[in-house]
């Protein structure tokens, strides 16, 4: 469904945040992009809507070659590719249905959309998803009475709305608590089952994305340094991906190392060296 | 909007019904988003209102045409000045009128921008106690009330003509301005930072310069600059009372229908605010 070829992108400031990345997603796959902050997971997946422009290689989607389209080609190529974001991005003001329907603009016109007259289909879709994510007596509220985890669940129904091919999901569960989070990588998963997407996971929390995603790739600073199913994260590649770190830890051990930190704050904040 | 719990269990049971056939509709393609004003009665008396009050105003309005078309040729003459601007025959005049003017601006804005912003501070109802606020915001208010002229008017009694009253002017309009501009800013500070800095024992002062400042200050500056631009246009203005600058000059040029000068004085009014906005621009992009 979606084939990254060899992409590169290197940001005016000449930081180098892609080097030479080469991805294929099938339709109905689950990927999660694992890796430090600044490894260049969110430049990846705003490579693939071209929010950022690529330097080089290519991005093709479902055949087609999006990496330099340009005006309404690049519309349509969006609206083919939904997007979730880390902090929601509702447009608040608006009630949670204008919210879900704006995920049609991309294929209705100014003045309908000016006046709310959305198409009747559009509609039954909208309050379809909205039942779908639990949310339907929510319709005429406004974006700003919700909750984060149900902010995140309109955010997932308006990127449905447009019918993608392709899902980019960025931080998904970054603001959300323990449980909150799994409910919304389950939902995520499930809905990319039933309507066969290609997705890709922008996420922090490994063993969150271990627990849901059919394939993990791992970057670090801006290249694939891991590609391969969520079983094969052993410590050594997680210490590849992210540095070292006693990634088997227990609790007891983790108390422990909180009081041997402790001391080393003492003794950075009396000036000696730990 | 009423609290569920003050709601009479027949309410919310409407309520409910009312939700329900909503997503109802829904489901069969039907979906209008809800009115802004719910009453039904309230929202179409509101439209009948509006539209009563423009056929009002469209029989109010009395043009007198004949007047308009006399008119007309003088408009054209003054527009007709513009292509043969005169700066030479009052030369003198103009520059001291600039000159003066620009003195009056840079100067009634520094001072209306030095007092204004203890009155914006106490203004800010996130940050002043509640009798300072309504003593600053009653400030505020008070010099907002007048026009330019009417205080330039004013002034121009207790000082005499010139552009010391011009000066008081303006300062005295700069602090309504500036005080109601940055006191809405910092109202919409982000309150985080403010907490965190309140936490670490900063002292008032403190918490002011290390919290509220560093938020405020490129919008303070860019408004700055915008009410230098004001007080310069306002000082043509109020020259024509009498509390000196440009506006005197321009007034006089009108007065003689000397319009070449006129449209001269005009020009160079342009050319500065043009130049002004220039550099606010560029200011702004420096700061931000």
């Amino acid at each position: 469904m979606l084939t990254i070829n060899a992409l590169t992108k290197r940001y005016d400031t000449g930081d180098l945040a892609l080097d030479y990345v080469t991805l294929s997603v099938p339709a109905g796959q689950v990927l999660a992009l694992i890796g430090p902050s600044g490894a260049g997971k969110s430049t990846l997946i705003r490579c693939v809507n071209r929010l950022v422009e690529p330097t080089s290689g290519s991005i093709v989607l479902d055949g087609a070659d999006i990496t330099r389209v340009r005006g309404k080609a690049l519309r349509e190529a969006r609206r083919q590719i939904g997007m979730i974001f880390q902090s929601y991005a509702l447009v608040e003001r608006l009630s949670v249905m204008e919210n879900v329907l704006s995920g049609r603009l991309g294929s209705v016109g100014f003045w309908r959309s000016w006046f709310r007259r959305f198409p009747e289909a559009d509609v039954r879709q909208a309050i379809t998803l909205l039942e779908r994510v639990g949310l339907e007596t929510m319709l005429d509220k406004r974006g700003d009475a919700l909750s984060g985890g149900q902010k995140q669940r309109v955010g997932i129904a308006r990127a449905l709305m447009q019918n993608p091919k392709l899902l980019l999901v960025d931080e998904p569960t970054a603001s959300l608590d323990p449980k909150t989070s799994r409910q919304i990588m389950r939902l995520i998963c499930e809905l990319c089952a039933e309507q066969h997407l290609a997705t890709i996971i922008n996420i922090h929390d490994v063993a969150l994305a271990q627990q849901f995603v059919h394939r993990v790739v791992g970057l670090r600073a801006g290249a694939v340094c891991y590609d391969g199913p969520p079983e094969g994260l052993t410590p050594e590649i997680l210490t590849t991906i992210y540095g070292e770190e006693d990634w088997n830890a227990t609790r007891r051990e983790a108390e422990e190392g909180a009081d041997a930190d402790a001391g080393k704050v003492e003794n950075a904040l009396l000036g000696g060296h730990p | 909007m009423s609290s569920a719990a003050s709601r009479r269990p027949a309410e919310l049971q409407a309520d409910a019904a009312r939700l329900a056939a909503r997503v109802a509709a829904a489901r069969s393609g039907q979906w209008r988003p809800l009115p802004r004003i719910s009453s039904r009665a309230l929202r179409w008396s509101l439209n009948a209102a509006v539209l009563v009050y423009l056929v009002l105003v469209y029989y109010s309005v009395d043009i007198n045409w004949a007047r308009v078309a006399q008119g007309l040729d003088r408009a054209l003459n003054f527009i007709g000045s513009f292509f043969t601007p005169d700066f030479v025959s009052r030369g003198g005049e103009i520059v001291v009128g600039l000159r003066e003017s620009l003195t009056m601006s840079v100067v009634a804005t520094v001072l209306g921008i030095a007092l204004a912003i203890p009155v914006g501070l106490g203004g800010a109802r996130n940050i002043a106690p509640r009798p300072v606020y309504f003593l600053c915001r009653g400030i505020i208010a008070l010099s907002r009330t007048f026009q330019e002229l009417i205080i330039a008017i004013l002034f121009v009694a207790m000082f005499g003509f010139g552009p010391l009253a011009g000066v008081f002017t303006l300062a005295f309009a700069t602090i309504g301005f500036m005080a109601k501009l940055l006191a809405e800013d910092i109202e919409d500070a982000q309150r985080e930072p403010m907490e965190a800095i309140r936490a670490t024992g900063a002292s008032w002062w403190q918490w002011i310069v290390w919290s509220v400042q560093p938020q405020v200050m490129p919008r303070l500056i860019g408004l700055s600059l915008y009410r230098l631009d004001i007080n310069f246009r306002e000082s043509a203005v109020i020259g024509i009372v009498g509390a000196g600058g440009i506006g005197a000059t321009l007034n006089t040029s009108i007065n003689r229908y000397d319009y070449d000068t006129s449209a001269a004085v005009l020009l160079l009014i342009i050319g500065i605010v043009l130049l002004s906005e220039y550099f606010s621009g560029y200011v702004r992009r420096w700061t931000a």
